[in-house]
């Protein structure tokens, strides 16, 4: 047997597929686990300089196009960057019908990441001897599986609920400073009930086999067992045993912080997942002031100070040998945060979501019951915001921008908090910073050395003998749904 | 005719993926159903496929090597050539390499180039503002002929990059263009000048848009939510753009104007800088710059003006409404 040191060596995996966008990690092994990670985002396109100088509204165009799966997320950010310029309030039609556009992005993107992106990998020849593959290779075999083709139906017809409330999807205009431009009448919401209801009996049937109510119940980690042993068949309870079997319990966990902006402005103030940040067990609420972003070791410009965003530069520097992605390193009270479905479950309380991260941490098993809890509970929740809608109302309200201001745009897309900070100086945006759900997750190290949570989740990961693409390292990235194309933008 | 599939190689580079999201939209039937019917083989996609890391680049060695057959590379996303020419805005994850270059060294071999998107197609919104990723089309910067692969550039079928431009594709401008392309039944004389598949570039949004009757009236939208046509105020392009978004509709019954809000002509060359706000109209003497498609000017001015004056007033009222007002007059039928 060969000792650690005659064991390191180095792996540089990519291109990373089944993320959205392009990733490449660089691992350092030694004794069989990863000793150091490094993240790299290897594309840049540079859209706050294409924003810069342009008419405020024109962010509602611009913005979208940052990311054609976190699209409507990154219009919602704008839209209320611009809207806090504008102090403008949309009214509560506009409200309901923003939250029910972005929440059928984000239901939409976890079930596409938990079948075309995430189960895939259980479905690889490696786990040909575990006793669940065979199920595993019938339901998920990437774009064959019955399940990723059942998902895939589910997922078009459900961005049915786009095509009317949006005009299409991705990048619909359709959401404003001042609320929506396309009114529902009762005959729409009819039809959007019909489709969400749809959606939720295919959640029913194939994913969970139960009631989404049912799942909404778990709140122990009693609970979740007890569904592994005997609780209804369905690609969920798959899931909890190929995470027994594996021990996801135990793999891929990065600090204990957490933080969510809160998703689904409700009219009446606050949020349908509570604002907030999680520090090792601990509530606080979120001081946005205190956000900003390094550029150690990014190629940027700028590497020598931290960057509050209303202050934020974007000056790529390709001949930077000292950076090795093109995504800063956005920090809150100087330090690195985990952000997500998970960070949303567990910030709102969500009972389960608590008492698996007090037991083990974030880790790939959490993120992925976080996620799906909330695609249950979400669900539920657009019925309810369908329910609410009053089509005699307004959908519209004025908005005229100033010719000074400043502004945060703050929403939860699929993967975690996105913001959106605006500076509007002579009636044209004269800064325009992002920093997106992944650019928090997979960001490189700080001024002070310190990796970001998926460097850091690496640690530890196992690496097989002859392996230079390792499962576990697969399974790790891919529990944080990265999205590298909003990452860097 | 090929006794096997069409094998396709889709590359993303300097986009945002929309297009691959829209195209997972496919419906009756659904993108595997129809990959399968169509015998459509996907040799790799990095949403879709199981493949990652040291497989992907084994697969890329096979197609150069000329082991594996590429019938069609799909390419999705603007190329990049910056910095200053090397192409390090976009290296290729786990080579090292820009993907600009394994995109031209793919193209190369391949029977047909498919740009998928605007921003593959002409350098889209990546090229915006002042450019800083030096990004461009495959074959076009904006509407120069020129791009990555140059203007001379033919495919080993003997076309040119088929350019199917929009921000995003449909998904079956997409799929449609493949099945063509499988059947044998896509060739140059089916590009326009800009070489758009013209079954659904000789359209314009235009057609089939349900606020025609606005249109004829010239009875605006002031403001967004408004019922009224979006071509006087709030800068609709559907007049010019060539697209077939209102006769085919968008995630099952919808299109930008339908949902709403201006047309911004996507599936144009340069469309990311219209030179005006995207939201709103630029006039002259209060008459918009922009005339639809083959109108001469002085007929557009007579006409408007005689309509506008002509517009019934339920016409009007609902113009400047989010919901019907005013509901058109039920004529009796001859039977009574």
């Amino acid at each position: 047997m060969s000792d650690g040191q005659q064991d390191k060596r180095r792996l540089i995996v990519g291109p990373f597929n089944r993320v959205e966008g392009d990733l490449e990690v660089r691992l350092e092994v030694s004794g069989g686990t990863v000793s150091a990670a490094y993240v790299n985002s290897p594309l840049f396109r540079g859209f706050e300089r294409i924003l810069e100088g342009r008419e405020p509204l024109d962010a509602l165009v611009v913005a979208p196009r940052i990311c054609g799966i976190c699209s409507v997320s990154q219009s919602h950010a704008a839209a209320l960057a611009l809207a806090g310029a504008a102090g403008v309030a949309a009214p509560r039609n506009g409200i309901l019908a923003a939250n029910l556009m972005a929440a059928t992005e984000n239901i939409a993107d976890h079930l596409t990441h938990f079948h075309l992106f995430f189960m895939p990998d259980f479905a690889r020849a490696g786990y040909a001897s575990r006793p669940w593959f065979a199920r595993t290779e019938a339901r998920f075999k990437a774009a064959q599986g019955r399940a990723v083709r059942g998902a895939m139906a589910a997922r078009a017809e459900l961005f049915h609920v786009l095509g009317i409330l949006g005009g299409k999807w991705p990048h619909t205009l359709t959401i404003q400073p001042g609320g929506v431009t396309r009114a529902v009448d009762a005959r729409d919401r009819v039809r959007l009930l019909a489709t969400v209801g749809a959606f939720r009996r295919f959640l029913e049937d194939s994913l969970f086999g139960a009631p989404l109510d049912h799942v909404g119940r778990l709140e122990t980690p009693e609970d979740l067992a007890r569904w592994r042993e005997s609780g209804p068949e369905g690609d969920f309870r798959l899931f909890l045993e190929i995470a027994e079997d594996l021990d996801l319990a135990h793999l891929g966990r990065a600090y204990g912080r957490f933080l969510s902006y809160g998703a689904y402005p409700q009219a009446e103030g606050g949020h349908l997942y509570r604002r907030g940040t999680v520090v090792d067990g601990q509530d606080a609420p979120l001081d946005t002031d205190a956000i900003v972003e390094h550029h150690r070791f990014s190629r940027m410009a700028g590497q020598d100070r931290p960057h509050p965003p209303f202050a934020g530069s974007t000056v790529p520097d390709g001949s930077d040998e000292d950076g090795y992605s093109w995504c800063k390193a956005p920090r809150l009270g100087g330090l690195p945060y985990e952000t997500g479905a998970i960070a949303r479950q567990l910030v709102d309380g969500q009972p389960l979501v608590r008492a698996l991260v007090a037991e083990d941490g974030g880790s790939v098993r959490s993120r992925v019951v976080a996620r799906l809890l909330e695609l249950a509970r979400t669900t539920r929740a657009m019925e309810g915001w369908l329910r609410a809608i009053d089509p005699s109302g307004p959908w519209y309200a004025r908005a005229d921008l100033p010719e000074k201001a400043m502004a945060a745009g703050l929403t939860e897309a699929a993967r975690g908090a996105l913001g959106h900070w605006i500076r509007i100086e002579g009636g044209r945006i004269a800064g325009y910073q992002i920093i997106a759900p992944t650019t928090w997750n997979f960001s490189p190290r700080d001024i002070d050395g310190v990796p970001g949570p998926l460097e850091q989740a690496l640690v530890g990961a196992p690496v097989l003998d002859g392996e230079r693409t390792p499962l576990s390292v697969q399974h790790i990235v891919r529990s944080f749904d990265p999205c590298m194309v909003c990452t860097v933008h | 005719m090929r006794g096997r599939p069409l094998s396709v190689l889709w590359l993303q580079s300097g986009g945002c993926g929309g297009c691959t999201m829209s195209l997972l939209c496919a419906e009756s039937p659904d993108l595997a159903t129809l990959f399968e019917t169509a015998g459509i083989r996907l040799l790799w996609h990095p949403s879709l496929s199981e493949e990652t890391g040291e497989e992907v680049l084994a697969l890329f060695d096979r197609i150069l090597a000329g082991d594996e057959p590429l019938d069609v590379l799909c390419v999705e996303g603007a190329l990049l050539r910056g910095p200053n020419g090397s192409g390090r805005f976009h290296l290729l994850a786990g080579t090292g390499r820009p993907t600009i270059a394994w995109a031209r060294d793919l193209a190369a071999v391949a029977g047909t180039v498919v740009a998928v998107g605007s921003c593959a197609a002409y350098g889209g919104i990546t090229a915006g503002g002042e450019n800083i990723a030096d990004a461009c089309g495959l074959q076009y910067e904006g509407s120069r002929p020129g791009g990555a692969l140059g203007r001379e550039f033919r495919a080993r079928g003997a076309m040119p990059v088929v350019n199917v431009a929009g921000c995003p594709t449909h998904p079956n401008w997409v799929t449609e263009t493949l099945m063509l392309i499988a059947d044998g039944a896509l060739s140059a004389g089916d590009l326009d000048a800009f070489q758009r598949p013209r079954f659904y570039a000789d359209h314009l949004v235009h057609h089939g848009c349900p606020r025609n009757e606005y249109y004829e009236y010239k009875a605006s939208a002031e403001k967004p939510s408004d019922l009224g046509c979006l071509m006087e105020n709030l800068g609709c392009l559907g007049t010019q753009a060539h697209a077939d978004c209102n006769t085919r509709l968008w995630n099952g019954e919808g299109s930008c104007t339908r949902g709403g809000y201006a047309c911004i002509n996507c599936t144009a060359p340069g469309f990311e800088e219209p030179g005006h706000p995207f939201q709103q109209t630029p006039k002259f003497a209060g008459i918009p710059i922009g005339l639809p498609t083959d109108m001469p000017k002085a007929w557009f001015v007579a006409l408007a003006s005689l309509a506008k004056a002509a517009t019934p007033e339920r016409v009007r009222r609902n113009a400047a409404a989010d919901r019907i007002v005013v509901p058109p007059t039920i004529r009796p039928t001859r039977k009574g």
